[in-house]
This record gives structure tokens, C-alpha cells and sequence, in this order.
């Protein structure tokens, strides 16, 4: 018989006799292949397009102009455009504009819309260039003409020579679609007008947003950067394409870096599962592999043999990883768009591209996840004597190798070091290695946690026993614990992430509920179609807005975005009227707040949020400068706010010194307190009625609280899927381990029949073995998950998110999954008793020759 | 002439015709007034500064060049506040033919007026696009610089005759109808000195150049499809400029020529009496359009033979303007006698005449 046809039995013949295990352990290998790939595509897909439009945005220029407020005076042109350094210099004005009719159905009606100089950009962004029609070969500077990137235009479903009504704050403009770009990236939504068109219908004559430079080839960047940045003043930043990077890489990077720790996170969690059913596979072959051992087997080729086996199950399960991965991917960008509803890449739609790297990687980490877990139950089995294998019972010493004790000490104690350590990069890796120590230290010390629990139990059980069932189940649990272990190490990692990320995300609602209540105090919120909308309302509209009757309050707020960092996104300024005394009563305060006594008389005040201390150390009582108006300002911080809904930073500071300051008198949200007895859809009727009624987003506060729950849940819809999928992963463990146990005991059944034990009696013994194993495995996975959360909310998240929470924990939800992981795995253990105890209890005590 | 088409295709664009702006006309008996005619006339539709010549270097190589500055008013609407607004747009061309080079070295440019960066201004030449620039002294000198891609020039121009008003006191007609007409006049005889930088090395350089100044509003005749124009100063001291517009089938619209002698006497050619005589085609490797680069002209009884400095002059202006012409730096000889020397621009031969952007 050839080494092959062997070989083929062999394996032929061990899939066939446990079709489940196989099955489950394929799946796992699938699950954690197939998050991975998927969110690495996802990613990779969003980064790249997000990348991309930003790129075309500053084409092939070596530096740009911005402010670090939206806007600034386009009389710096000339003086920047006649610096002997500069080849060429685009001036650029770019307006978010809202899409009339999409503002009920979509979060994100806007379109960016870029007004630029034809002939100063053509050598810089080139592919922002519009095409004009063949018989109107200068409509690129028409009034009236806007160029819409394929994806823009597909987005708002026009083509060449239709209309497109755009509104800016109140105000409606209605431009012709001329054509297309030069070349925008496929998923980039951009619209490109005449300059002079986009200042004046816009209204932003005598306003630039950027200015791209394009530098002689023998200048020198650094120098003149330094040399522009001086003679700019405050208020002006230089961005060079490095920047633009870091600022792309910052602005999604603490999101995607969690979703790849939380695919991995399976990807660990299925690993495991492999180990155990191969573990419990070799254990129950022992005999088999003892027996070819003694025909003439090497250990070489049993040790093949086996890795063999192992690598085809991770072969299989990572193929078909890959395949579901990008299924995953398809859908989910579809469905959710490129940031997985996390809201990071507006204006975006990125199109998918299979990565054979990303691929092969992820398939090699499936495939040697799957030979690692096979490799150290192949290696002890082919170091075992075969005479000793072959004797029954001695399963239980291929287990000692199983025991950890010293690594679950050592992973538990780094894991309490890690904890306290600061984030790497921004990023909390420290958090997440002690995440992973304590998964790994907790299943190591599950072997001894068991023996040492069920040994107690039996213990004192001896001294009342109460039926022999029992004793024999106690008796079980407390000497054979090794294989237990293994049962319960997939229980409790998967019960525990599933714990640590229900609490996590329990309390980070709960306290986005809180706050939305707190940032919520008025009946009806009225803005402009878009956030941030560049022109807002006149002080005109503002008077038609307040005379609305029924008004019993109305706060106007203005808010626009500011760039202090280049290497940053930009942070929001809202001003607003505060309660200077008592600032908690208009924001959700931290405790970190200056008494009014300590602001000194002639401070201009300001609070922030968490994040602006962590990423620009606006702490308490600093005095910072901002630049606001025409020059830079000194604040004095004098409390620090809650934000869940800007992650980059935010500042509020009084809408009077705003005014002052800046001379915009402009606004654009206002809140309305409706006075007693008005009925709320009355004003949202009233308010509707005006000239620009059309152009108002009016929402009552509980339909912002509703949206923003949503919005909420719709970002964690990764997190609870993959909360399901650890839970699926850990069931099937669970049955997997229970059923592979059930058949190495075939002998030990038989014997019980013997001595006579009825097969309820049998059937019975396993279910209370599991009930017990898996309660067990419960109260352990819910103290690790404890832990791990307490990780997860105090560490995690306020190292990548920059915000605190308070910790709710979820007690009910967790009952119930807690009480539906002890009843399937109670259901898999009668599933899996069947065949065990159906055999034919004279053949099974025979099987131990 | 000069383009003249070239531009009027250009306006017929839709942005030009969006809203019909309206803008002063040509007519006869108009009195040219100087200086302020020497300055821009932003009122009328099209108008352009053109300075051809021959310059020598020290070592005595023969060079042609060529700038030249359009002014286009658009249609854009008056009532945008926007310094952007493009109501005038600046054009410049510049080009240098070294007959040791294979093909004609040049450049252009097309920016909106503003920000004091780029205009054309009243009341004297003073025309401006970023760093290019032709600017008249109050003595009547001219200054101007431009730097190319592949070279700069730093010209002066000093008058040495008096200006030559072309056609009835500068009115000058463009085809049959009366309204297609421009005001045009002449400065022939312009003493160059300056320097030319190629390849980072400046070089001393001095010649004779010619520059038309001419505005208008008024379209050609819808039949025509191309013209030659010639103008050159002559050994004797003297001036011709003579030009013929093509219709599509090669046939003469409209022409005309005038010769001024050594003593100013003028002598006017009516467009029965000028015949533009192709002697030598030359095909450019480039758009393969087939140009008559050397002439025979017949003004009354006199003929001209215009021989090329070097054959490939052609100036790819689809970037800018959106045309493709030759214009060449040409001598002129009178019964083989040389008898002098000046520019031939021959243009519609690349058919059909493209405005650009979808060829490449």
C-alpha cells in the first residue's frame, strides 16, 4: 500500500467520523479570515479613495496656503503669487453646498463644490479641470456653469446641460450641469466652477479657502516655507503633501486600528477553537496513531500525517474565509459606505479592489493559525511511547502538557502592568496587548481554576453524597480537568469578549444618551441643510426666524471648522451664548472646571472638549491662542466639556466675543425653546412658512435623539456583529468539545453499563458534567470580561476616542446570554451523548483490549 | 490681421454668446488720437500687440521672434463682484526661430485680468501677464520681457520712422462688408537691442522689428477659413504689409496691401491688385497640415518672393487659444535682389480649424 493511499484513508476516514468538528473547526477559520479581509478591504478601499481625492485636490502642488480658519482674504494672492520662488500659484475657493431634496434622506447632502482659476490651475490640478461641451470650449469660465466628477454626478443623478439647484445657508443656487473632470478619482463626489461664478453666487467675493504653489524647480521648500509662514502672520498654516497624509492617517486611524484588533480579536478567538478540537482529535486518536506507530509508521510520517490534516482544514477555511470576506466587504460598503457608518469619509464612495498581498496574507495567517494549532497535539503525539498510548486512560497525561501555571501568572501580571502605560502613538496598544494577556493568562489558568473548584466541590460533596450520578460527574470534573479545560477555554474566551464588548458598548450608549439629553435642552433645533454651512443666515433671516411666533427662547449658534494642526483634522469652533457662571447649564461639563472667581475680568473665556486637552494640551486655566478675526486671540480655557460627536476637538466660546472678534454676524443653528402651551409641530409649521423655509433642517429634539441613537448603533453595527459571531464561535466550540469528549469516553460509558447505569442515568451524568463545566465557564468568562471591559472603557477608549464614559453594566442582557449559552451548550451535550451512549456497551469495554 | 480668426472663433464660444454684451464698433473717419491709442481699448471685443523682427547675436547668427499680447473681452456679466470675474482674458505668445534648430522654440500664456498680476491699460501700451510684459515709454520706446519655458527675452524697442496708420487713417477693412473692419496701425523699422537667454546663458542680440497694434469687435466674413499676412521691413527702408483672407475652398475674400517707400510715400493696393502666389509647400511633421512657407506676392506690377528663415515655424497654440498656425520669420527679395526682410503668418491650413482640447 503506498505512503499515499494511506494517507488519503487516514484522512478520509477521520473527517468522516467527526463531520461537526470539522465543520466547526473550517467555519472558525473562516469567520477570523473573513473579518480580517474584509475590514482590511473596507479600509484599504476608503484610505485609498480618501487619499486619492485629496491628492487631487492639490495635484501636483508643493505647498499649500491655508488659513486656520475656513477662509481669508484673497488679497494675500498677489503678494504670495510674486514671491520669486513661486512658478505658479492656483487660488481656490472651495464651499460645502447642500443638495436641495436630499436633505430628509440622506445624512450627508452636501457636495463640495471647488471654484478655481482655469488657467492658474491647469498647471497645478490638472485633473480638476472641467470638459466643456465640443461647441463650448470656454465654458469653464461661465457664471452659471458647474463640472461634476462621474461619482457626483451619478450621485445626484443629473448629466451634461440639466439643472442643479445647490443652497448655501438660505440662500438657493441654481447652476447647469456643463460637463465632466478632466479626471477625478471614481469615488470622489466634487463639483468644479469658474472662481469669480463661486465668490459671487456664494457669497464669498473677496474670500479664498487655499492657494496651491507650485516653486521654481531650483527653490528650496524649507527655506521658503519658513520664509512665507514669517511673513504670513498667525492664521496661516503651509501644508506640504506629508501633511496631508498624516492628516488622512489621523483622521480615520484610531477606527480602522480597532476594527483590525477586533478581526484579529476572531481570528485569535477562532485559532483557539482550532487548538482545542485539534487537541481533543489527537487525544482521541492516540491509540490510532500508537497503533500505525507500532505497524511502521516514522514519526516523521505520522507527524505529516497530522500537520497534513490540520493544514487542509486551514486551507479550506481560509479559501472560503477569503471568499466571505470580500462578500462582507461588498456588502458592508454598500450598505454602510467606507467608513462602516462611522461618519469619517463623506462625500466618498469607494469602489472595491481585490488585494492579492492582503489576501495572501490573510490567507497564510488562516492556514498557519490552523498548523499551529495542530502542531503541539501532533508533536506530543508522536513523541509518546506507543506502548504507553495504547493503554487506556492515558489521555489525560497528554494533557499535563496543557498546563500553564506559570504563564497565566506571568500573562495576568504584564496584563496589570500594560494597563497603566500610556498610548503608543496615539494609538492604545498597550491596552489591547493587556487585552490579549488576559485572554490568554485567564484560558491558561483554567486548567488549575478547575481542578482546583471542582476538586473543592467534590471534596466536600464526599462528605454528603447524594447519588452516584453526581458523585461520578464530581469526580469526573475534578480529576479529568485537563480536557475540561479545553471545553471551557472556548466558552470562556468567547463569553468574554462577548461580555467585555456588551459592556463596553452599553455604557458608551448610555452615556451618549445622557449627554444627548444634556447638549439637547431646547424643543426644536433649526439649521442650515448642511452642518457648517459657510454663509448660514443674515442677521435679516435670523429677525424672520426670532419673530417667528410662540418663540419663547431662541439661542443662535455659529460654527465653523479650524485647522491649528496640519497634520490634524480640523477641530469645530462653536459660538454660542454660555452661562459664563455656570457653563454646566449650557454644556455637559467634566469636572474639570475653573470657578468664575479664577477667570480673570478681562479673559475671554472658552471650554473644550476631552480631546482638545489630550491633542493640543488645552488644560485648565491655560491661556491659549486661537486665531480668530484677523489676527490670533488669547483665551483662557475655564472648563473642559464631554463630546461624543467630534472626536478631533471642539471649542465653544461666547457668541458675543465671536462677534466681536470676527465681525461675522452670521449664524447658523439656532435653538428654540417653545413657550407653554404652543404646540412644537406649530413653530416646525411656522418656521417652514418662510422665504427659505424650504432651505431649513427643523428638527424637534426627540427626532435628533432618535437620529443620533441610530447613527450610534449603526457605527457599532461591526461591534455586534462581531459580538454574534464570537458568541457563535464560542457555542460551537462548545458543542465541538462536548461531542469529541463524548466519543473518547465510548469506553468509560461502556463500563458504567456495566456496572449498571442506566443510559438516562449516562445521559444525565453528561448533562450536569456540561451544566457545571459551562456555568463554570460562565462565572470565569464574566469575570474576565469584567475586566477586560473595565480595558476597554478606561483605557481603549479614552486612548484612541479621546473621550470618558461612565461604566453601565448591562446585567439583564448579560443573564440572558449567559442563561442562552448555558442551555445550547446543554443542548449540544444531549446532541452529543447520543451516538456515545447508543453504542453497544459489550463492544465499547472491548474497544479497550 | 494676425489671428484675428483665430480669436473670433474663439469669442463665438458659448460663453460669449450667454448674453449678448455689447461693445464699441469699427467705423471710417475714425481720428486716432496718441497716446491713449496706443493704450488698450477694453470697450471693443478683441485686440493685440504683436511684435515680430530678425535679431543678430555678436557672432552674428540670424534669429527670428515673435511676442505677442490679445486682450478678449468675454461676456462675463458685469454685475459679479468677484475680482475673479473674467471679463478680460490676456493671451501672449512668444517664439524664437534659430534655423539650427529643428522647429520653432515657443510659449504661451492665457490668464484673466486682476489683481494687478495681469492687464492691458489705458492710455499707453502697458500690457501685462504675470512676469510677461510690453510696455511703451512716454519717449515712444518699448520694454518688454517674457520668459518661456525654454528661453527669455529682454527686449527694447526704439521707433526710427513714423507710425503707419493701415488702411483709410487706421480704419482697415477685413472683407467685403464695411463693419468687418478693425482700427490698425503699424510702427515699422523698431531698433532692437536686448539679450536672449537659452539654456541659462544670456546672449547680446540687436535687430529690426515690427509691431502691429489692432482692435476690433466685428466678426470676419462667415465664408472665411484662413489668411496669409506679411509684414516687412524693408532694406531700403521702406514697409510692406500685405494680407489676403482664404475662403474655405482657397479662394481670395478680401486683401489688401500698402507700401510705404524710403521718402513715406504711401501706396495703396486694392484686393484685385495683391495675388499671394504659393511657391513651396511644406508639410509639418507635427499636424501634418501642408503650409505654402515660400510665397510669391503681387502688389500691382511689383512682386515679392518670400523665402523662410527655416521651414518648421508652427506655433501650437492649442493650449491657449486653441489653434495651430505658422508664423515665421521670413526675407523678402525683389527681382532676385534681396530686398528685405520680415514675418509671414500663414493660418487654416490645419483643417479643420479645431479650437483644441479633444485633439490630444
Amino acid at each position: 500500500m503506498s505512503g499515499q493511499l494511506l494517507s488519503r484513508w487516514l484522512l478520509l476516514g477521520e473527517w468522516r467520523a467527526r463531520r461537526l468538528q470539522l465543520l466547526v473547526a473550517i467555519i472558525a477559520i473562516m469567520l477570523g479570515v473573513a473579518l480580517g479581509f474584509s475590514i482590511h478591504l473596507i479600509n484599504t478601499a476608503a484610505v485609498n479613495e480618501f487619499s486619492a481625492a485629496s491628492k487631487s485636490l492639490t495635484g501636483m502642488s508643493d505647498l499649500t496656503v491655508v488659513a486656520a480658519q475656513p477662509t481669508f482674504d484673497e488679497r494675500r494672492f498677489p503678494e504670495i503669487l510674486q514671491q520669486p520662488e513661486v512658478a505658479q500659484a492656483s487660488p481656490m475657493l472651495e464651499i460645502m453646498a447642500g443638495v436641495l431634496g436630499f436633505q430628509e434622506t440622506l445624512r450627508n447632502p452636501e457636495l463640495k463644490i471647488i471654484g478655481l482659476d482655469v488657467f492658474r490651475a491647469a498647471a497645478i490640478t490638472p485633473d480638476l479641470l472641467g470638459i466643456p461641451a465640443e461647441d463650448s470650449q470656454f465654458d469653464t469660465l461661465s457664471e452659471d456653469g458647474i463640472f461634476l466628477s462621474p461619482a457626483a454626478m451619478e450621485w445626484l443623478a443629473v448629466q451634461q446641460g440639466d439643472q442643479l439647484t445647490l443652497t448655501l445657508g438660505a440662500k438657493q443656487v441654481t447652476l447647469r450641469v456643463a460637463g465632466g473632470l478632466v479626471r477625478a478619482p471614481s469615488g470622489q463626489r466634487v463639483g468644479v466652477m469658474d472662481i469669480g461664478a463661486a465668490q459671487w453666487h456664494f457669497d464669498h467675493v473677496g474670500w479664498l479657502s487655499r492657494i496651491e504653489l507650485k516653486l521654481h524647480s531650483g527653490a528650496n521648500l524649507a527655506t521658503f516655507k519658513a520664509k512665507l509662514a514669517s511673513q504670513l502672520g498667525d492664521g496661516f498654516l503651509l501644508v506640504e503633501g506629508t501633511n496631508q497624509d498624516a492628516r488622512v492617517h489621523n483622521l480615520s486611524r484610531a477606527y480602522r486600528v480597532n476594527l483590525n484588533i477586533l478581526a484579529l480579536v476572531a481570528l485569535f478567538t477562532g485559532a483557539f477553537l482550532v487548538f482545542a478540537s485539534q487537541v481533543l482529535a489527537t487525544v482521541r486518536r492516540r491509540a490510532q496513531i500508537a497503533l500505525l506507530r507500532v505497524l511502521g509508521m516514522t514519526r516523521q510520517q505520522v507527524l505529516r500525517q497530522l500537520l497534513l490534516e490540520g493544514g487542509l482544514l486551514g486551507t479550506i477555511g481560509a479559501l472560503l474565509g477569503l471568499i466571505l470576506g470580500y462578500a462582507l466587504a461588498a456588502i458592508g460598503l454598500h450598505f454602510y459606505g467606507a467608513d462602516l457608518g462611522a461618519g469619517f469619509f463623506a462625500g466618498l464612495t469607494p469602489s472595491l479592489h481585490f488585494s492579492p498581498m492582503a489576501a495572501g496574507f490573510y490567507f497564510v495567517a488562516g492556514v498557519g493559525v490552523t498548523l499551529l494549532g495542530s502542531l503541539l497535539p501532533a508533536w506530543e503525539a508522536t513523541r509518546t511511547q506507543p506502548a504507553v498510548a495504547l493503554k487506556s486512560g492515558s489521555e489525560h497525561e497528554a494533557l499535563a502538557v496543557l498546563r500553564f501555571p506559570w504563564l497565566a501568572g506571568g500573562c495576568l501580571l504584564l496584563a496589570a502592568i500594560f494597563v497603566r502605560l500610556p498610548p503608543v502613538g496615539e494609538l492604545p496598544i498597550f491596552g489591547y496587548l493587556a487585552v490579549a494577556l488576559l485572554l490568554i493568562g485567564g484560558v491558561a489558568l483554567l486548567p488549575w481554576l478547575a481542578g482546583a473548584f471542582f476538586g473543592r466541590l467534590s471534596k466536600r460533596y464526599e462528605r454528603h453524597p447524594k447519588g452516584a450520578v453526581r458523585t461520578l460527574v464530581l469526580a469526573r470534573l475534578s480529576n479529568a480537568s485537563g480536557l475540561a479545560a479545553i471545553a471551557l477555554g472556548g466558552i470562556l474566551a468567547s463569553f468574554s469578549l462577548m461580555v467585555a464588548m456588551a459592556i463596553m458598548v452599553m455604557s458608551f450608549r448610555l452615556s451618549v444618551e445622557d449627554w444627548l439629553t444634556h447638549v439637547l435642552p431646547a424643543d426644536i433645533y433649526v439649521r442650515t441643510v448642511i452642518r457648517q454651512d459657510a454663509r448660514g443666515f443674515t442677521p435679516e433671516e435670523q429677525q424672520l426666524i426670532t419673530s417667528v411666533a410662540g418663540i419663547e427662547r431662541i439661542d443662535l449658534m455659529r460654527s465653523q471648522s479650524v485647522l491649528l494642526d496640519p497634520d490634524r483634522p480640523m477641530i469645530t469652533l462653536i459660538a454660542r451664548p454660555i452661562d459664563a457662571h455656570q457653563p454646566a447649564n449650557t454644556l455637559p461639563m467634566t469636572d474639570a472646571v475653573l470657578p468664575p472667581q479664577a477667570l480673570p475680568k478681562n479673559a475671554m473665556p472658552i471650554w473644550v472638549s476631552e480631546a482638545m486637552v489630550d491633542l493640543y494640551q488645552f488644560t485648565v486655566g491655560r491661556e491659549v491662542r486661537l486665531p480668530l478675526g484677523d489676527s490670533t486671540q488669547i483665551f483662557m480655557v475655564a472648563g473642559v466639556w464631554r463630546d461624543y460627536g467630534r472626536q478631533f476637538g471642539a471649542i465653544q466660546m461666547q457668541l458675543a466675543d465671536y462677534r466681536r472678534l470676527t465681525g461675522d454676524r452670521h449664524i447658523g443653528d439656532a435653538a428654540i425653546w417653545v413657550k407653554d402651551g404652543v404646540d412644537v409641530n406649530e413653530i416646525v409649521k411656522n418656521l417652514r412658512a418662510l422665504p427659505f423655509g424650504e432651505n431649513l433642517k427643523i428638527s424637534p429634539r426627540n427626532e435628533i435623539r432618535e437620529i443620533s441613537l441610530a447613527l450610534f448603533d449603526r457605527s457599532f453595527a461591526v461591534t455586534y456583529l462581531l459580538e454574534l459571531i464570537a458568541v457563535g464561535v464560542g457555542l460551537l466550540g462548545v458543542a465541538a468539545s462536548f461531542s469529541a469528549q463524548a466519543l473518547t469516553r465510548i469506553k468509560e460509558f461502556g463500563m458504567l453499563c456495566h456496572i449498571g447505569l442506566t443510559r438516562q442515568q449516562i445521559r444525565r451524568m453528561l448533562i450536569v458534567e456540561g451544566g457545571l463545566l459551562t456555568g463554570f465557564g460562565i462565572i470565569i468568562g464574566f469575570v474576565l470580561g469584567v475586566a477586560i471591559s473595565l480595558i476597554l472603557v478606561f483605557v481603549i477608549n479614552p486612548q484612541s476616542f479621546r473621550w470618558t464614559m461612565q461604566l453601565h453594566l448591562p446585567w439583564s442582557w448579560l443573564a440572558i446570554m449567559a442563561f442562552a449559552m448555558l442551555t445550547a451548550a446543554i443542548l449540544s451535550v444531549y446532541q452529543a451523548s447520543k451516538p456515545a451512549i447508543s453504542r453497544d456497551a459489550v463492544r465499547a469495554v472491548k474497544e479497550d483490549w | 490681421m494676425r489671428l484675428l480668426m483665430l480669436l473670433v472663433f474663439l469669442l463665438t464660444g458659448n460663453l460669449l454668446l450667454a448674453a449678448e454684451r455689447s461693445f464699441e464698433t469699427v467705423t471710417p473717419g475714425y481720428e486716432m488720437v496718441f497716446p491713449q491709442d496706443f493704450g488698450a481699448h477694453p470697450d471693443f471685443r478683441i485686440e493685440w500687440w504683436y511684435a515680430t523682427g530678425w535679431l543678430q547675436t555678436t557672432e552674428g547668427q540670424q534669429l527670428g521672434f515673435q511676442i505677442t499680447f490679445f486682450r478678449i473681452a468675454t461676456n462675463a456679466e458685469k454685475s459679479n463682484p468677484s475680482r475673479f470675474a473674467p471679463g478680460q482674458l490676456i493671451i501672449a505668445h512668444a517664439a524664437l526661430s534659430d534655423p539650427a534648430l529643428d522647429s520653432l522654440l515657443h510659449d504661451q500664456r492665457i490668464r484673466r485680468e486682476g489683481f494687478d498680476l495681469v492687464y492691458a491699460r489705458t492710455g499707453n501700451t502697458d500690457v501685462k501677464l504675470d512676469d510677461w510684459l510690453l510696455k511703451r515709454e512716454t519717449d515712444g520706446r518699448y520694454q518688454t520681457f517674457v520668459q518661456a519655458t525654454d528661453f527669455a527675452l529682454e527686449l527694447a524697442f526704439s521707433p526710427t520712422q513714423p507710425l503707419l496708420l493701415q488702411g483709410e487713417q487706421g480704419f482697415s477693412r477685413k472683407g467685403p462688408k464695411m463693419e468687418q473692419a478693425s482700427y490698425y496701425y503699424s510702427e515699422p523699422h523698431l531698433q532692437v537691442t536686448g539679450t536672449i537667454t537659452r539654456n541659462g546663458k544670456p546672449i547680446a542680440v540687436t535687430g529690426t522689428a515690427w509691431l502691429d497694434h489692432e482692435w476690433s469687435s466685428e466678426l470676419l466674413d462667415p465664408n472665411a477659413a484662413g489668411w496669409d499676412w506679411v509684414g516687412a521691413n524693408l532694406d531700403d527702408g521702406g514697409a510692406l504689409m500685405a494680407f489676403q483672407i482664404r475662403s474655405k475652398d482657397g479662394a481670395k475674400v478680401w486683401a489688401h496691401a500698402v507700401w510705404r517707400d524710403a521718402n513715406g510715400r504711401m501706396t495703396a493696393f486694392a484686393p484685385e491688385d495683391v495675388h499671394f502666389q504659393p511657391q513651396r509647400r511644406w508639410r509639418s511633421p507635427h499636424t501634418q497640415a501642408e503650409y505654402p512657407v515660400a510665397m510669391t506676392i503681387k502688389t500691382g506690377e511689383t512682386t515679392w518672393q518670400l523665402i523662410p528663415l527655416m521651414d518648421d515655424q508652427e506655433l501650437d497654440s492649442r493650449a491657449s487659444i486653441g489653434a495651430v498656425y505658422w508664423e515665421g520669420a521670413v526675407t523678402l527679395r525683389r527681382d532676385n535682389q534681396p530686398a528685405g526682410r520680415g514675418y509671414l503668418e500663414l493660418t487654416g491650413y490645419v483643417q479643420p480649424l479645431s479650437t483644441g482640447g479633444n485633439d490630444d
